[in-house]
């Protein structure tokens, strides 16, 4: 290339030096036997124990678990509609606007998403808690669905399912049975995506919830403005490890199946 | 193009397709589209005490119909000094670490496509992990890294760089940090993804040619990067401005940013219609980019 190695090298370095610093200390730090982040009290398992026995905090991760699985479960079929929308029936009527609406709340700020459905939910009188949560996560989380089924979509070979209606097979069996299969990798990491995003969503959550229903993120959020706790590290370390876990899952069972359609063709 | 080589298409095919339209439509009209022209109705109205609260905009008197629209939201928030210094402050600070940021980006970026194919996929995973982990604990543990008792400050106390802790928590350095750290995939990934699709034997022509190879970056490498330069700038900018997380936790109370005015008027003042006319004149500042953006993106799609 037309840098020297070094420069990369080192700029690689850093940057995934920063990128990974917080993520550390946050781990580090969760095993830590004193109160102090400055001071290493040795290491210790207790923060782990007191977010165990914390019933606040277990409530928030159950609401938080079941509106990421129910949002993103919707986002995923939603989402696989409007990529066989976009990329199949190239001309409709309003397409433009449809195209539009699908890419909005990714660059949207969150904030005025969340007004705007904490108002639409007010108006249409319904009563605010974890379906309103859900509602809202499954409307923010469609686009970013949308978007990787939508580029793996583009990528399928049309010819295929071609030939299975050519032998008589209904357009919408011939999707289901010959591009769905290859769409399995896309629609794992639609779904890992969307719940991921909903999982850690505090602003949507805090504008469409009512009382009684509080997400994972507005626990930890209330306690972090309460003071720093330690017990803060122990949450994210546990979180973090489901996440890396299912991520390296999702990598292994797209790798698996993609490896299985090459082997196929 | 799917459908050219089968028979045309039947009456029921067509019900389907059109349904098939429908499903996505309807969702996003009524939860996406709908609930905006809401936010612009209720920024016309008048703020009570009750729930919902705020007056409804029309009222049924006997035989006439009255329609009451209030601008005065929109004056207030378009002459009071404290929302206009919070939209400078969040355009300004969504400028400095959008611009921070592609200096950290690119050359990571850069760095990532010079690598063999197999490397690059690792190290693009690598870049991606920390933005499926929560953005709110990460946040938190800069807290932690950057308070006066904090590790940062411990460490260059240690050294002997500092004698006195340096204040930077509550400070708009801690939030540049907190933006540029947790955005920064963001601009990784466009910027990445077109430099590694850039055609090689472009470069090496121009080196071919008796370019230095600075020059061959900037007159080839750098303008083919633009594209996803641009891109990434759209992605990070536009949600910046709007920030709630980040400037709660590690700015001070001295720099407000928009998108916590907009919160604090909704759970401290219970002022919804006030809120409501902050976020849509923050939209309309944000009309500019994602009108650009969105046409950028249906033009590469085609």
């Amino acid at each position: 290339m037309t840098k020297p190695r070094w420069f990369n090298r080192l700029s690689i370095l850093f940057g995934l030096a920063f990128l990974y610093l917080p993520i550390v200390v946050l781990v580090v730090y969760s095993f830590n036997g004193s109160k102090l982040v400055t001071v290493w009290g040795g290491f210790s398992t207790q923060w782990y124990a007191t977010v165990l026995n914390n019933p606040s905090i277990i409530e928030g991760a159950k609401v938080s678990f079941l509106v990421a699985a129910v949002s993103a479960t919707a986002a995923t079929l939603l989402g696989t509609l409007a990529a066989i929308v976009m990329v199949r029936l190239r001309r409709f009527r309003g397409r433009a606007l449809l195209n539009g609406m699908l890419l909005a709340p990714m660059v949207m700020p969150e904030v005025v998403m969340a007004v705007s459905m904490l108002l639409m939910f007010v108006t249409l009188g319904i009563d605010r808690g974890p379906l309103t949560i859900t509602l809202a996560h499954t409307t923010f989380t469609l686009c970013f669905a949308t978007v990787v089924l939508q580029s793996r979509l583009v990528e399928l070979d049309p010819s295929l399912e071609e030939a299975a209606r050519d032998l008589g097979c209904p357009p919408a069996k011939a999707f289901v049975s010959v591009a769905l299969p290859n769409m399995i990798p896309a629609l794992v990491s639609a779904w890992l995506l969307s719940f991921t995003l909903s999982l850690d969503d505090l602003v949507i959550s805090s504008f469409t919830t009512g009382p009684g229903a509080s997400t994972l993120p507005m626990k930890i959020y209330s306690q972090i403005k309460f003071g720093v706790t330690p017990e803060i590290n122990a949450i994210s370390t546990i979180i973090l490890g489901i996440v890396v876990f299912g991520l390296v899952a999702a990598q292994l069972v797209s790798r698996r199946s993609e490896q299985r359609v090459s082997a196929a063709a | 193009m799917a459908h050219s080589s089968a028979a045309a298409p039947s009456a029921k095919a067509n019900w389907g397709k059109r349904l098939l339209i429908a499903i996505p439509y309807a969702w996003l009209l009524v939860l996406f589209l709908a609930p905006f022209a809401l936010v612009a109705g209720i920024s016309l109205s008048t703020v009570r005490l009750g729930m919902p609260p705020f007056e409804p905009l029309t009222a049924w008197d006997g035989s006439i119909l009255n329609l009451r629209l209030n601008f005065e939201n929109f004056l207030y928030v378009l002459t009071d000094d404290t929302y206009l210094l919070a939209y400078l402050t969040s355009l300004k600070i969504a400028a400095i670490s959008t611009a921070a940021m592609l200096f950290i980006a690119y050359p990571l970026a850069y760095g990532i496509a010079s690598c063999s194919p197999s490397s690059r996929s690792l190290l693009v995973f690598l870049v991606i992990v920390p933005f499926w982990s929560s953005m709110l604990i990460r946040v938190y543990s800069w807290m932690s890294i950057l308070r006066n008792d904090g590790l940062l400050n411990a460490l260059l106390l240690k050294i002997g760089l500092i004698s006195e802790p340096l204040r930077i928590l509550n400070t708009e350095t801690a939030i540049y940090i907190g933006i540029v750290y947790t955005y920064l995939p963001f601009m990784v990934l466009p910027i990445y993804s077109t430099l590694s699709s850039a055609d090689r034997t472009l470069i090496e022509a121009a080196r071919d040619l008796g370019c230095s190879r600075i020059s061959a970056f900037w007159r080839v490498t750098f303008p083919l990067s633009l594209p996803g330069v641009l891109a990434g700038c759209a992605l990070v900018f536009i949600p910046v401005v709007g920030e709630f997380v980040i400037p709660d936790l590690l700015g001070g109370a001295d720099t407000q940013m928009i998108g916590r005015a907009i919160w604090l008027e909704f759970f401290n003042n219970r002022d919804w219609p006030m809120a409501a006319a902050v976020t849509i004149v923050l939209l309309a500042l944000l009309v500019v980019p994602i009108v650009y953006f969105q046409s950028r993106q249906s033009r590469e799609q085609g």
